[in-house]
């Protein structure tokens, strides 16, 4: 079993309470289809849940596959360093099929973010560290793919579709109430 | 399901070929760890599957000085526009003729599939298993295992 080796801290991207009742991990990558296709998904299941629901992006690009996905998490970094992690993360996932250095200075450019600085940033590979943090903290867990998630530390296996998280979120529900 | 040679086995040596025309053989690889991953197929049919994950995390168990092989029975010419297409870094092995013999000496091999298992094998600095690991072959089993053997292995 798959179990998830670096604990959800405040330095991480978080949407909702880190003292959920129940945090959903995903490791992915802003090139990767899949990872496009659960970005809405992820979506319906935070508004399924609500408060109940925190949720965690980790940085998995898969560079060797992904021509850009190294310089997309690097960007998503760098606008989380100016406040608007999610904000990037949400533009990236919804302009996916464009994506590049241009559409990344673009994005900058409509968040309000410097895009000098970022191509800057981008150049030095300034936020590297951190993504390779995050991809070393995945590979040790047992990402086995993108996007892999984990559900209150526990790899989910097998089919990400929104009614298959909401289940397998409800399962984890029912078991942390059974332990209080 | 088969079951995999266990730790503490001595890895079974074998000689297949890695491109059209060369062959690796395990003992050539003597007095470094060994990771041989076992897959059913090439061309799987996702976004980072297990060879193109073991690639992007190769650096790692390079710096653990440890060789990363791949092994299924597909043959060189697959293997070769597989490797070539996902950029992989690592040598892919064709247990292909005669077909799966060296996945049977590991316990690897799916009879009624004629195929690999997904199946992990860390092999020491003398040639013995210090890990191995039977996944269930529609789960991709990440690193994790693997990284966790590197590091505990006796230097």
């Amino acid at each position: 079993m798959a179990t998830l080796k670096v604990p959800v801290t405040a330095t991480d991207h978080i949407q909702g309470d880190i003292k959920a009742p129940v945090t959903l991990v995903e490791y992915g990558d802003y090139e990767c289809p899949h990872c496009g296709h659960a970005y809405p998904i992820v979506k319906q299941v935070q508004k399924h849940f609500g408060k109940r629901l925190a949720f965690v992006f980790r940085n998995f690009p898969l560079t060797e596959i992904h021509l850009n996905a190294e310089v997309a998490a690097e960007s998503a970094e760098f606008a989380a360093a100016q406040g608007k992690f999610w904000e990037m993360h949400d533009a990236i996932f919804e302009n996916q099929e464009g994506l590049g250095l241009p559409l990344l200075l673009k994005l900058a450019g409509s968040l309000k973010l410097d895009a000098t600085a970022l191509r800057n940033a981008l150049e030095n590979r300034q936020y590297a560290p951190r993504v390779r943090e995050d991809f070393l903290g995945g590979a040790r867990s047992g990402v086995n793919g993108t996007p892999t998630f984990f559900i209150n530390g526990r790899r989910h296996d097998g089919p990400f579709e929104t009614e298959d998280l909401i289940e397998a979120i409800d399962e984890r529900l029912t078991e942390t109430k059974a332990t209080v | 399901m088969s079951r995999v040679l266990a730790p503490g086995t001595s890895a079974p040596d074998f000689t297949l070929n890695v491109t059209p025309d060369q062959k690796l053989s395990l003992s050539e690889l003597r007095g470094r760890p060994v990771i041989l991953a076992f897959y059913p197929a090439d061309w799987s049919p996702v976004c980072g599957d297990q060879m193109a994950l073991y690639n992007e995390i190769l650096p790692e168990f390079t710096k653990a000085g440890a060789e990363m092989v791949g092994i299924s029975v597909d043959g060189v010419w697959c293997h070769d526009a597989f490797a070539k297409d996902r950029n992989l870094h690592f040598p892919l092995l064709s247990d292909f003729e005669p077909k799966g013999e060296v996945s049977k000496k590991y316990g690897a091999y799916r009879n009624g599939d004629g195929t690999c298992e997904r199946a992990l094998f860390v092999i020491d600095r003398k040639g013995i298993i210090f890990w191995s690991y039977l996944s269930p072959v529609a789960v991709n089993p990440g690193a994790d295992g693997i990284l966790q053997a590197l590091q505990d292995m006796p230097r």
